[in-house]
């Protein structure tokens, strides 16, 4: 069990004996809403989990390579942070991609747009956002997301130029 | 009051002990359900038969499921169980005097905060936002805690850091920060105006339906 797990569930279960010690019924009740979101959660989660495999799996990173380091210009940081909305990497594998890619030679606006995609959307968290928080929230913040993400691109550009 | 249009949308994704009879007659959530099973059944599908025709790869993708399916197992019910006692114990007050319109800079710095919290992946904020907005949060507040949730993350910091130096890590960081705020008040202006109709409707149905 990572660190973050045992944190969480620590801190859960001292909520819960507190709640459990102030009162039986709203526990119970509180109890019933967890277990009834979960059941609602499950398929969307499950089939999230097998699109991070099939991406981490069978995307090959000299193709990832290719489309960041390749093109160049707005162009190149459009396509990056294209991809990096639609990819779901770990930051352990992507940080050391993203720097093995700035010593090939790619433009710093390309990479940070790409990294700032990967970590603020998830396309493939896109169906659980929609059914969890609405179609039109959702759509909203991934949309700005992904504007915020290439102005944050091109003043890095500017400014580590 | 802005936050009623994700209520009637919500009804049965947060308050779910009591949508059991309800589920019945709305078939918008029946054709939703079917969505998320088709999506599972054709991304594990795929998974399945690709992993079987490269099998050098099939098994880096087994290891990954492997560890993701761990991750939610110890992470994703204990974070249910809080949403849970949030819904329970804590009232729409509350939440709106903290969160609500008129919580202002504090509100901004507390959404902020409570996304940067060391915990789980972006899928188990989903519900914990789903609680706060219809408990009476502002739209700029959900979107500033999801965002702080997705990329203000300490663990993540030190590895950019590790990798893309101080300048770059510190320099993308700062930028988020900044332009975090005005993001989610543009998301919470356009998703009050073009949804006002539908809020009214919404909130009417709301007070009938409690």
């Amino acid at each position: 069990m990572s660190m973050t797990a045992i944190v969480i569930n620590a801190f859960v279960a001292v909520c819960l004996l507190v709640s459990l010690v102030k009162s039986r019924e709203k526990t119970r009740y509180a109890l019933i809403v967890a277990w009834n979101a979960l059941k609602r959660m499950a398929p969307s989660v499950l089939a999230i989990i097998a699109v991070i495999g099939l991406i981490i799996g069978f995307v090959p990173p000299r193709w990832i390579a290719s489309v960041i380091g390749g093109e160049s210009g707005i162009l190149g940081v459009l396509a990056a942070a294209a991809l990096g909305s639609v990819l779901f990497i770990p930051a352990i594998v992507a940080f050391p991609l993203a720097k093995s890619l700035v010593d090939m030679g790619a433009g710093t606006m390309a990479i940070a747009a790409f990294i700032t995609t990967l970590t603020m959307i998830g396309f493939v968290f896109l169906p659980l956002e929609i059914k969890e928080l609405g179609a039109r929230f959702a759509l909203l913040r991934n949309g700005f997301s992904f504007l915020v993400a290439i102005i944050i691109a091109l003043l890095m550009g500017l400014i580590l130029a | 009051m802005n936050t009623t249009g994700n209520e009637s949308e919500n009804n049965n994704a947060v308050e779910g002990a009591g949508d059991g009879p309800g589920e019945q007659h709305r078939t918008p959530l029946r054709k939703r359900i079917r969505w998320d099973w088709l999506f599972l059944a054709l991304s594990a599908t795929a998974l399945i038969v690709l992993s079987m025709i490269f099998e050098g790869k099939g098994r880096i993708a087994g290891r990954v499921v492997w560890e993701y399916a761990k991750e939610m197992v110890f992470i994703l019910p204990s974070v249910m169980v809080l949403m849970g006692l949030f819904a329970v114990w804590v009232n729409r007050e509350t939440v709106v005097k903290y969160l609500g319109e008129g919580s202002g800079i504090k509100g901004f710095v507390l959404a902020a905060l409570l996304g940067t919290l060391p915990t789980g992946p972006m899928y188990v904020a989903f519900p914990l936002a789903a609680v706060l907005l219809k408990k009476g949060a502002r739209v700029a507040n959900i979107t500033i805690f999801l965002s702080a949730w997705a990329c203000i993350k300490l663990p993540l910091e030190l590895v950019e850091f590790q990798f893309m130096g101080w300048k770059f890590a510190l320099l993308r960081l700062g930028l988020t920060v900044a332009l975090v705020l005005p993001m989610g008040i543009m998301v919470e202006v356009l998703y009050n105006r073009g949804g006002r109709a539908q809020l009214q409707a919404d909130a009417s149905g709301l007070e009938a339906g409690d």
